[in-house]
């Protein structure tokens, strides 16, 4: 059985060693992968996912298939208004959903599938392989327990460390994430301090498992300008010391343009732009990420009346005929109706899912 | 002139049990601790801040709904009281509110457009078809259609949600609208839609906006003056651009440059302050910035700092900024 083989490995004391524990995938899924594997595997590829919530009476989809390859290493932006699908999309790789939601596609974690595996077999992969931080740190720390058993628990748990020496590695987690006086910290509950703090203890948290990738969803949305700029170079700095992968969620393309390398742009479900992070600011392609980047407000260059884009995001479950941004798009015409535009290649590293993406 | 709404020494401490002892022992929360402003009539100013520096107990005040610990607020040349009674409703006639959640401000039982008419009922004013005429015509002054004016407000999008009630505030033709994060909950693109729409309801019917906001990037868009708060008092004071080009105020400083911006220049060095956000409860000494400014001087820990002129119309509470101190020049600091 596979969960019980991966159980066995995580519940070794010894540190696995990490690269070599592979899922032995079954019959139609192996077949897949291996084709897959002929290049050098990236870290994280989706491909084709699509989730339904079901309410009871009927299916409700709110990803159409969601294309995306993470490289070690690698930081990725993912942006997009509420209820885009830009937090949905993590939380089915890591089998978050929970029972209600139907997700189809693959996902690959080093060339090897994880989608349907089940939650104890996803276990050794969330926090040990792919770590995910949320919005508000207050509500994923337990409000009645000091941090640093949190901590220590994550730790021996990911880790197999013995009380003693989990005790030691949360010391080191909270101060490699600049918790001043970490020693002292251990010992407060969540609520002893303070937003931009109680962030830091959950970058600890998600670091305690040495992941390969952290998942931040909305890491700064909940702190004040000044303790958002202090999370965004912590994440900065810890991304280039441990060569740790990172996929930032934000609405804000501020937050996004500081720290990433490569972008993708959602909007009701679907990719509808990914590129560099240079050139998607510089040179938008998609008639939404334009309008988005028109839309806000600056305090560089001289003051101008915003250009809104008009009407609002579609609900999921009454999506517009072909492409959903279709009726808030000044330049779309007959044809973008019909059928939802595949992405297309628009310049190295640059898809564009618009007809009119090429006449541009 | 008189300004529409001057505010003098503004103050409102709260008591407050800190924790030590069996039952915590007594401490004094000051929310806002001396606050000067004027608003002309038509014009916008921006309160900008970090969560905990008073600008929300700043409008409550402004608004009546809470009495000041000291100081005083004028509006339209009449002090403002937090006394309910005839000249508190007359009050609550010309200024009207707008807050962050439309939804929490709307029945959720009752059509849209009989919210938008309720306040002429409240004030007695029309007949029940004048009123609904008045409350149609504003709402598609909006930009609301008129098919969503019998709708109940769960059918309506944030940002349409967020057009009713603007309407609501403005139906009793108010001369000063306070605005307390009235985009912070709305989507990117709409956000764009509600700053056009409060600049044309502004050019349209002459409302003064005190305009609340923790994002400085939507409050240099809105505003005609923005004035920096951190613990209970104005720091810095000035117009939009000059205020953002050329911060003065080491706080101004850092927070200006924390602006995360897709356009940032490259070679554009963010001031990362050092430290936790400031704490009400605990108020440092002398200026209260200076457990984390990098440019603190030892009569920063000792005297605070008045907000003075700097030339230009800006005003500034820093001692490396006074045009007394022989310390520093201001032009060291203007970059």
């Amino acid at each position: 059985m596979m969960p019980r083989l991966l159980d066995a490995a995580h519940s070794s004391t010894e540190r696995p060693e990490r690269r070599e524990r592979a899922v032995p995938p079954s019959g139609a899924l192996a077949s897949r992968a291996a084709s897959l594997l002929t290049a050098p595997p990236a870290l994280v590829s989706i491909h084709g996912l699509r989730v339904a919530f079901d309410d009871g009476r009927r299916l409700m989809p709110v990803l159409h298939g969601i294309d995306l390859q993470i490289d070690r290493g690698e930081t990725v932006g993912i942006v997009g208004e509420s209820g885009c699908g830009k937090s949905v999309t993590w939380l089915a790789v890591l089998g978050l959903l929970g029972p209600r939601a139907r997700v189809e596609g693959s996902v690959l974690l080093d060339g090897q599938p994880i989608h349907g595996l089940n939650g104890d077999a996803l276990a050794p992969i969330r926090g040990r392989r792919i770590a995910m931080i949320f919005q508000d740190p207050v509500s994923s720390l337990n409000p009645v327990q000091r941090i640093g058993r949190q901590l220590a628990e994550s730790v021996s748990l990911h880790r197999g460390f013995d009380a003693r020496a989990a005790r030691a590695e949360a010391t080191r987690l909270l101060d490699r994430v600049h918790i001043p006086s970490a020693a002292n910290r251990l010992d407060a509950y969540p609520h002893e301090l303070s937003g931009g703090m109680n962030q830091r203890v959950m970058i600890a948290m998600a670091l305690a498992g040495e992941p390969d990738m952290l998942v931040a969803d909305e890491p700064t949305t909940a702190l004040d300008a000044t303790i958002q700029a202090q999370i965004l170079d912590l994440l900065g700095e810890i991304r280039r010391d441990s060569g740790m992968a990172l996929a930032l969620i934000s609405h804000d393309l501020g937050v996004i343009a500081d720290i990433c390398d490569r972008v993708t742009v959602m909007y009701a479900g679907r990719m509808v732009e990914q590129a560099p992070a240079r050139q998607l600011f510089e040179r938008p392609r998609h008639p939404y990420t334009r309008g988005l980047l028109a839309a806000m407000p600056d305090h560089i260059g001289p003051r101008r009346r915003l250009v809104a884009i008009p009407g609002s995001v579609p609900e999921p479950g009454r999506l517009p005929r072909g492409c959903s941004f279709a009726p808030r798009c000044q330049t779309a015409y007959a044809a973008c109706s019909e059928a939802a535009p595949a992405a297309r290649s628009v310049g190295p590293n640059h898809l564009v899912a618009c007809l009119r993406a090429l006449d541009a | 002139m008189n300004p529409l709404l001057e505010t003098t020494q503004l103050a409102r401490h709260f008591p407050v049990r800190l924790p030590g002892g069996l039952f915590g022992r007594p401490g004094l929360l000051r929310a806002v601790d001396g606050v000067s402003f004027r608003l002309p009539a038509g014009k916008t100013l921006g309160l900008v801040g970090e969560s905990g520096c008073g600008k929300s107990t700043t409008a409550r005040l402004v608004l009546g709904l809470m009495s000041p610990t000291s100081g005083e607020i004028r509006f339209e040349g009449e002090p403002v009281t937090a006394r309910r009674g005839p000249a508190w409703r007359a009050l609550r006639r010309r200024m009207q509110m707008v807050y962050q959640d439309p939804m929490g401000a709307l029945d959720r039982r009752l059509k849209v457009v009989a919210q938008v008419a309720e306040p002429l009922l409240v004030f007695g004013q029309g007949s029940a078809p004048e009123r609904l005429e008045r409350a149609r015509d504003l709402m598609a002054s909006v930009g609301l259609t008129p098919h969503l004016f019998e709708r109940y407000p769960h059918e309506l999008s944030g940002g349409q949600r967020q057009r009713v009630v603007l309407a609501r505030a403005l139906i009793l033709q108010p001369s000063l609208l306070v605005c307390d994060e009235p985009i912070s909950a709305l989507d990117v693109s709409i956000q764009a839609q509600v700053i056009n729409l409060l600049h044309d309801v502004q050019a349209r019917f002459g409302v003064a906006f005190l305009f609340i906001s923790h994002d400085l990037k939507v409050v240099r868009q809105v505003s005609d003056e923005v004035a920096v708060m951190y613990l209970g008092r104005i720091v810095e004071q000035g117009g939009p651009e000059d205020l953002f080009h050329r911060p003065a105020h080491p706080y101004t400083r850092a927070l200006v440059s924390a602006i995360p911006s897709p356009w940032r220049r490259d070679g554009i060095r963010r001031i990362v302050l050092e430290g936790d956000p400031p704490n009400p409860m605990k108020v440092p000494g002398g200026c209260a910035f200076h457990p984390r400014c990098a440019s603190a001087l030892p009569l920063c820990r000792e005297r605070r700092p008045e907000l003075a002129e700097i030339g230009g119309g800006r005003r500034v509470a820093c001692h490396l900024l006074a045009p007394l101190s022989d310390s520093a020049s201001p032009g060291a600091l203007a970059c």
